[in-house]
């Protein structure tokens, strides 16, 4: 099997979808002639045409709601938001149209609209250039959150949310791009809204997605040399979310730890650890733990920086303490 | 223009006349909750503009949408079931008075935040010309979102891109309690087109001959060469919605401009120019108010939504 880069997996998966279906565009800020400012779509303005690779203005909330009237009439728009800091410009267009046209309406609208959009720390680009707000996307009903974690979800997750009829936040990780692995050629779908154990182990659960599973991954290597074994479930999308094989795991091990790289509060891990105690009270061993990122706007500074994000080590600590 | 046509423009709107008064009525009686923004006065914009559209144009408006969504030939009745919430309005009573819409009908909302729809009307249009359609999309909104960053984020892209966009201001002279020379640097909406190189156009609101008109000619240059902004001068004669005091202007200003009534001044006109004698007009405005009298009745008599519809249509499909 091709071992590709996230980067070159999400290319291809875009590639392969505009090539299968002419109703497939991407319209964004520096998608065409600049090639994407992460490079993911280099190559297309010059294959696919400047109709189908649409360098739009410095206009979020434009970018986002023509790709929602594009969408209504019968288009599958792919819109880029060069950061999903700036999606907060667009929050109205993603909130209350794209979550919202299809059922305010009464199911006369379909919005099949993916906006993909990069997030995550870690990069020195200051507080505005590096959150991680992914659970603020997933609290809202009539979207779809996805964010990949390996070369082979991100282009099985893409194809399958350009594929679906309904508005997906596809959000890739910035540090994530450089990150190799095993992908299928050709046709792979891989289902919104289904997690994905991408560890074994006996002693502890972890759940996670996206940068935090490769934090996990190292973390796991670490613990297994002290003996430590712990299964790490991929959650992959936020809404909807599949608690199935985290439910299952965590019967099994009976202790867990929640690691996401956004605040903490109201989070990913407030969402997940309430349910497990919801849906497997009667399994718990330990107070199950969350890893997260500090309470503070992300400094610029590289050492206040990584500081403030979670580290291997914090991933270590928090699953010795369950134990 | 045919008789015919003159007549059947009479009639729509003597009958949005007619529907707004007794969602008035309905409102007042509990029957209708929500926000209730009625069209009264303005209904020769409406009329006007949409009757000067080919079927495959679309139209998009803003929450002021019952006059717009009759005029573009969703029947009375089936507005009045979505304004009482029940199963058999337009949006299966999900939406309410301001959420109407009908693709069948090429009538693309309704829609309820100041300026939103602008860009949806851009995608809409850029949706026609990637896919080679001889479609214009027909946006109306009020001078309220001409303020307001949508607003210049969709006409500059419509534009860059020339999109078949005809922009119609619906300028009623109030962003909800607040005067336009209150609120707006400029006293003509259509000057802010200027900074996007658009061409524009002004015309009379109380006049719906003089409308579509406008709107026929401002639609041959969409067509033809890009997007277009019609500034229509109009003025609503209730508040913003039921329950506005309306302190923010004179009674007697109202009253001026009620006497330019846009039904009365059309019915002048077809008298005037012997188009219709007043038994053909009384018997128009009869036919109306039957129609709305069985399009309440119905309203009223319809099921209200099965609780188990709760959940429909949130998602196409709930995971893959």
């Amino acid at each position: 099997m091709p071992v590709l880069t996230m980067r070159e997996a999400i290319s291809q998966a875009l590639w392969e979808e505009m090539e299968r279906d002419e109703r497939v565009f991407i319209l964004g800020e520096e998608v065409g002639v600049w090639g994407g400012t992460y490079a993911v779509t280099k190559g297309f303005y010059d294959h696919f045409g400047p109709e189908r690779v649409r360098d739009t203005p410095i206009a979020e909330g434009v970018i986002v709601g023509a790709a929602n009237g594009a969408a209504l009439a019968g288009l599958r728009p792919v819109a880029e938001l060069m950061t999903i800091n700036f999606a907060f410009l667009a929050m109205d267009q993603i909130v209350n149209h794209s979550a919202k046209l299809r059922s305010m309406f009464g199911g006369q609208f379909t919005v099949p609209i993916v906006i993909r959009t990069v997030g995550g720390g870690g990069r020195q680009l200051g507080a505005t250039h590096s959150q991680t707000p992914d659970a603020v996307f997933a609290h809202f009903p009539g979207l779809k959150v996805v964010s990949p974690g390996t070369p082979a979800d991100a282009k099985g997750l893409l194809k399958s949310a350009i594929r679906t009829d309904d508005p997906v936040m596809f959000i890739e990780h910035a540090t994530l791009y450089q990150v190799r692995g095993e992908v299928p050629e050709g046709e792979v779908l891989e289902p919104i809204g289904v997690s994905k154990i991408q560890r074994l182990g006996r002693d502890v659960t972890i759940v996670t997605y996206a940068k935090m599973l490769q934090t996990s991954l190292l973390a796991a290597e670490g613990l297994a040399k002290e003996g430590i074994e712990v299964e790490i479930v991929d959650l992959r999308s936020l809404r909807p979310l599949d608690m199935g094989p985290v439910v299952e795991s965590f019967k099994r091990t009976n202790r867990a730890v929640v690691v996401e790289e956004g605040w903490q509060s109201y989070g990913v891990g407030a969402e997940v650890v309430a349910r497990l105690y919801e849906q497997a009270f009667d399994h718990v061993d330990a107070p199950i733990r969350r890893v997260s990122q500090k309470e503070v706007p992300l400094p610029y500074n590289q050492t206040l920086e990584q500081l403030a994000l979670p580290q291997v080590e914090d991933v270590m600590r928090a699953v010795k303490e369950v134990l | 223009m045919e008789r015919s046509e003159k007549l059947r423009l009479y009639r729509e709107m003597v009958l949005v006349r007619r529907l707004e008064e007794a969602s008035a009525t309905l409102y007042q009686q509990g029957k209708i909750g929500g926000f209730l923004h009625l069209y009264i006065g303005q209904e020769a914009v409406g009329s006007g503009v949409v009757s000067a559209r080919r079927p495959q144009d679309r139209v998009i408006t803003a929450y002021r949408d019952h006059g717009i969504a009759i005029a573009c030939g969703m029947p009375a009745r089936i507005v009045l079931a979505e304004l009482l919430g029940k199963a058999t309005g337009c949006s299966k009573g999900k939406g309410g008075s301001m959420h109407l819409a009908d693709p069948s009908l090429n009538f693309w909302g309704g829609h309820a935040i100041v300026g939103a729809h602008l860009p949806l009307a851009a995608g809409l249009a850029l949706a026609d010309r990637y896919q080679g359609n001889e479609s214009a999309t027909i946006c109306l909104f009020g001078d309220g979102a001409t303020n307001i960053g949508y607003f210049h984020e969709a006409l500059n892209l419509s534009s860059v891109w020339k999109l078949p966009v005809l922009w119609v201001c619906e300028n009623n002279k109030y962003g909800m309690g607040t005067a336009v020379e209150r609120a707006s640097a400029v006293s003509e909406m259509r000057q802010k087109a200027e900074g996007y190189s658009m061409p524009s156009a002004r015309a009379d609101g109380m006049d719906v001959l003089a409308v579509r008109q406008a709107a026929e000619t401002a639609l041959e240059q969409v067509r033809s060469q890009g997007p277009f902004f019609l500034e229509v001068a109009t003025y609503r004669f209730r508040g913003h919605s039921m329950g506005d005091p309306e302190r923010y202007r004179a009674g007697e200003e109202v009253r001026r401009w009620q006497e330019d009534d846009p039904i009365g001044r059309f019915r002048q006109h077809l008298l005037g120019t012997r188009v219709a004698a007043e038994k053909d007009l009384d018997a128009l405005e009869a036919e109306a108010q039957a129609e709305i009298g069985e399009a309440v009745r119905f309203a009223e008599e319809s099921p209200e939504p099965a609780p188990e519809s709760l959940f429909a249509d949130v998602y196409v499909e709930e995971a893959g």
